[in-house]
């Protein structure tokens, strides 16, 4: 080794030695003030008793808790001849708190620590403060729950200190609701004003049976809380939540509406491109949704027999799968049926129909009728929680973004590629399209074929959604074709807004009216839309428009 | 032209003939096969036939009804089945109120309301314990949802392919609302249980003869009144909208009403097909109105042969026979029968099995 290697080197392994030199140096640290804490415990009278459990707790050494719970329980002992602080383990076996390590306990005298109630009150405080600074965060949240079914005055301070330090949502929630309780059982009228404000302002749901006693009469008509201002605090803090609520719901209709919007602009993007775009009605492209999703079913099964180690990769191998599986059935359609029946979209429409009844026949011999289990790969499973009760879920934002996605790629094949150019120019004018050297039942199949593939595309992402089965596509079938009708034939602007439209109004109707309902609602808001506008949202204009 | 010729005129003599003699096969010698002939017999017609003759001629008369409006005046609807259900549901509510307190429960609710909890009859199940009451209102509900929903898409120009896809979203709004308890119509398990009509037990074989020959009858009057329409001055302008709708509205008809009246009356036609079916099959329950039924009832229609009422006839005879048939001998495949049938039919059978007949006489008169 020359040594502009080794001089290079030393810094960079000093480097890598520090932090563990740092942390060996103040774990030494530690272990004296722990140690001398625990010290202080080594006496008769209660009262430094009391003093040194406080110490202790203040300390904010996890190794305390198991010291305080050993005391609390009597378990704590001390040493005749070195005075040593020992917990009593289960089997009699003494620990060593310092080092966790068990002691030889056969011949040691020991004395066991006596406690009264002064000890106990400090005792909880302290492992209660210990607990809501551990760094186990599920020790943090039992601690704050515990602390708001059952609140301490005493904790108050601990849990002021807990909150301006906690960063996680739902241990704040806790700990917000237990002070909450301790403010407004205070004797202070400002407090508890300021409790009731504060309450108000978080608009959390769960806060609001606190409130609810303070505006509530007794039997014999007379209010139950006698402050006037404190009354009119809480009346205010409750329609301050319900207001928050409010938003909150219809943020949540907003979020499923755009999702349910981006499963349905799926869904309904090919048939934009079949329908829209060659004037094809195919009855059948529920199916090719469905047999995208099966498609993910078998790429999945596969990683899970042959690459279990990169299962949570199947969900992308799954999207060109799908699309070429959907793709080629439909290609097939087209070379087979569909061509020869151009011109004809009443039979078309009762041919796709056939179709459709034969492809869902044969998943259902193939695969069965019941309806197959499609796991979340790992990074889809869960979500991000925005505030107590709006929880955006990842396969839900990642279907908002995969439509997105698609439909940028749709748009870009149709503008900006050459079969693009070819399909725009068959749907708009076939015979000149032809003339000049276009060859149309070619363009025919590769579009059918793209549409179709496009639903296959929309079938996978409809197996992280819901459930996979053989009649999948059916329930798809009807909106599809109201988005595309909706949004207007030929306009894939159209399309997604159409898309987006229906999904939002089916999910803000839903709460009020039920699902049912609201999809009639739906129904009669299109047919009453498309006598104001009966090419859709986005007409076509001039010759184009009279088909 | 007195009415008298003009009745005569609609079919040619052997025409006439063809009509009377089916008209005497199905009111006269098949019931006498029935009751006549002891049960061993090869000519016997057993009892559990008749009430599925009678299934089957309620499905001529919807596909008779789909074809006036399909075949002669070119609009496909997807969802003659609610107009079909619509009428079996106003027959099925007055079968329940006749039987107000013979039910599990002993109430005067039909059973499944006492099961909900409901304690008074909500108000559209009013009037329909009178029997020619719930006979109007099968006729009248499903014309009057045809009437304002064709209203509105004629009104508006849809046609061809949006017209089929708007009746088929109807269907299946409607079904998935008749799915609901809170509808009152009794939810997924629909109206059933039914015990006589008219104070006559539904379950005697006099009973269910009646009924087939009550559906004979009517069947044979509303094909008698589709053939007088179509061969009207009426039925050329309907053919004429199918044909080009465009020139015929430039010539100065207003398309819109032609078009109502048709399809109000086909949807009439199918609400008394499915009041005459209900009794027959004991139950209507909401997947009848399933989008699937009603796409089924188009291919009736296209596999006899479209524009020909002959045909529908024909087509609902043979399709439901081989449903029958092939769900009893080979259950996993009769989807693929069917959507066979529909590829097929649509690629190479265009104009159905009456259009091979009419090839066939062709060839041999040539």
């Amino acid at each position: 080794m020359n040594d502009r290697l080794r001089r290079g080197l030393y810094p960079l392994l000093m480097l890598l030695i520090l932090p563990w030199a740092g942390a060996a140096l103040s774990q030494a640290a530690d272990d004296a003030a722990f140690t001398a804490a625990l010290a202080r415990l080594n006496t008769k009278d209660l009262k430094a008793i009391t003093e040194a459990a406080t110490n202790l707790g203040a300390l904010g050494d996890p190794r305390a808790l198991p010291v305080l719970d050993a005391l609390g329980d009597r378990r704590l002992v001390v040493a005749e001849d070195s005075g040593r602080v020992l917990i009593r383990g289960p089997g009699d076996v003494l620990i060593d708190p310092v080092g966790g390590a068990p002691v030889a306990a056969a011949d040691l005298a020991v004395r066991t620590l006596t406690i009264n109630n002064a000890v106990r009150r400090a005792l909880k405080l302290a492992s209660a403060g210990l607990q809501l600074t551990s760094p186990d965060a599920g020790v943090r949240l039992g601690a704050a729950r515990a602390l708001a079914q059952d609140p301490q005055e005493d904790t108050e301070p601990a849990l002021r200190a807990a909150l301006a330090a906690e960063t996680d949502t739902s241990i704040r929630e806790a700990l917000t609701l237990a002070l909450a309780q301790i403010d407004l059982s205070s004797k202070e009228p400002a407090r508890r004003l300021a409790a009731i404000n504060h309450i108000g302002e978080t608009g959390q749901l769960s806060f609001r049976p606190l409130l609810e006693p303070l505006v509530a009469n007794n039997p014999d008509g007379s209010h139950r809380e006698p402050d006037e201002a404190t009354r009119k605090a809480a009346l205010q803090a409750i329609a301050a939540i319900d207001n928050w609520q409010l938003v909150v719901g219809q943020a949540a209709n907003l979020f499923y509406g755009l999702s349910l919007g981006s499963v349905l602009l799926l869904a309904a993007l090919g048939l934009a491109i079949t329908f829209g775009l060659m004037g094809v009605i195919n009855m059948a492209h529920g199916e090719m949704l469905m047999l995208g999703a099966y498609a993910t079913f078998v790429v999945q099964n596969l990683f899970r027999a042959y690459l279990p180690d990169l299962f949570d990769a199947y969900l992308l191998a799954a999207i060109p799968v799908a699309f070429l599986v959907s793709g080629a059935v439909g290609v097939v359609m087209e070379r087979t049926i569909i061509c020869h029946l151009y011109g004809r979209p009443l039979e078309t429409l009762l041919a796709t129909w056939g179709i459709s009844l034969l492809l869902i026949q044969t998943v259902r011999l193939i695969f069965g009728a019941q309806n197959v289990e499609v796991a979340n790969p790992g990074w889809l499973s869960g979500g991000v929680l925005i505030t107590p009760g709006l929880v955006l879920t990842y396969n839900r934002i990642a279907a908002i973004v995969f439509a997105a996605l698609v439909l940028a790629a749709v748009w870009l094949l149709l503008q900006r590629t050459a079969l693009g150019l070819n399909v725009r120019a068959v749907t708009q004018n076939r015979p000149i399209a032809s003339a000049l050297g276009i060859n149309t039942p070619g363009v025919d199949m590769w579009t059918f074929g793209l549409g179709c593939g496009v639903a296959g595309l929309g079938g996978v992402a409809l197996s992280q959604l819901g459930n996979v089965g053989p009649e999948l596509g059916q329930g798809y079938i009807v909106d599809s074709f109201m988005v595309v009708v909706l949004g207007g034939v030929g306009k894939l602007a159209g399309t997604a807004a159409g898309a987006m439209i229906l999904g939002l109004i089916n999910k803000f109707l839903e709460p009020t009216m039920g699902a049912v309902l609201g999809k009639i609602m739906v129904l009669i808001f299109i047919i009453l839309f498309i006598q104001k506008r009966p090419q859709g949202i986005f007409a076509l204009r001039g010759r184009g428009a009279e088909v | 032209m007195t009415a008298e010729t003009r009745l005569l005129k609609l079919h040619s003599p052997r025409g006439w003939l063809a009509v009377i003699v089916l008209a005497l096969v199905g009111l006269v010698v098949i019931p006498l096969l029935n009751l006549l002939t002891p049960p061993g017999s090869a000519l016997h017609v057993p009892d559990y036939a008749i009430p599925l003759l009678g299934k089957y001629l309620c499905f001529a008369l919807v596909a008779l009804a789909l074809d006036l409006i399909w075949g002669y005046t070119g609009i496909l609807s997807l969802g003659h089945g609610v107009f079909f259900a619509l009428g079996g549901y106003a027959m099925g509510m007055h079968l329940m109120r006749a039987i107000a307190g013979e039910g599990v429960y002993r109430s005067a609710l039909p059973d499944f309301m006492v099961f909900l909890d409901w304690k008074e009859l909500p108000w559209f199940w009013y009037g329909f314990d009178s029997f020619p009451f719930a006979l109007f209102m099968a006729l009248f509900v499903p014309g009057l949802l045809a009437l304002v929903f064709g209203f509105f898409a004629f009104r508006s120009r849809i046609k061809g392919v949006y017209f089929s896809i708007i009746t088929q979203a109807m269907t299946f709004a409607l079904m998935l609302l008749f799915f609901r308890n809170d509808t009152g119509f009794g939810g997924n398990n629909g109206l059933t249980d039914f015990k006589r009509l008219l104070g006559f037990p539904l379950q005697e074989p006099a009973t269910r003869l009646g009924l087939y020959l009550v559906t004979v009858v009517a069947l044979l009057l509303c094909y008698l009144l589709c053939r007088y329409l179509v061969t009207s001055k009426l039925g050329r302008v309907l053919t004429a909208i199918r044909d080009a709708e465009s020139r015929i509205m430039f010539c100065g008809y207003d398309t819109l009403y032609y078009k109502l009246f048709v399809w109000t009356l086909s949807a009439v036609l199918c609400g008394l097909a499915g009041a005459l079916y209900v009794p027959q099959v004991g139950i209507i329950n909401p997947s009848e109105m399933a989008p699937a039924n009603s796409i089924e009832m188009a291919i009736w229609v296209a596999v006899g042969g479209r524009g020909t009422l002959t045909g529908a006839l024909l087509g609902a005879g043979v399709v439901n026979g081989a449903k029958s048939w092939f769900t009893v001998a080979y259950p996993e495949f009769w989807l693929y029968f069917l959507g066979g049938l529909f590829i097929l039919v649509t690629l190479y059978l265009p104009k159905g099995l009456i259009g091979i007949g009419a090839r066939w006489r062709r060839r041999r008169e040539a």
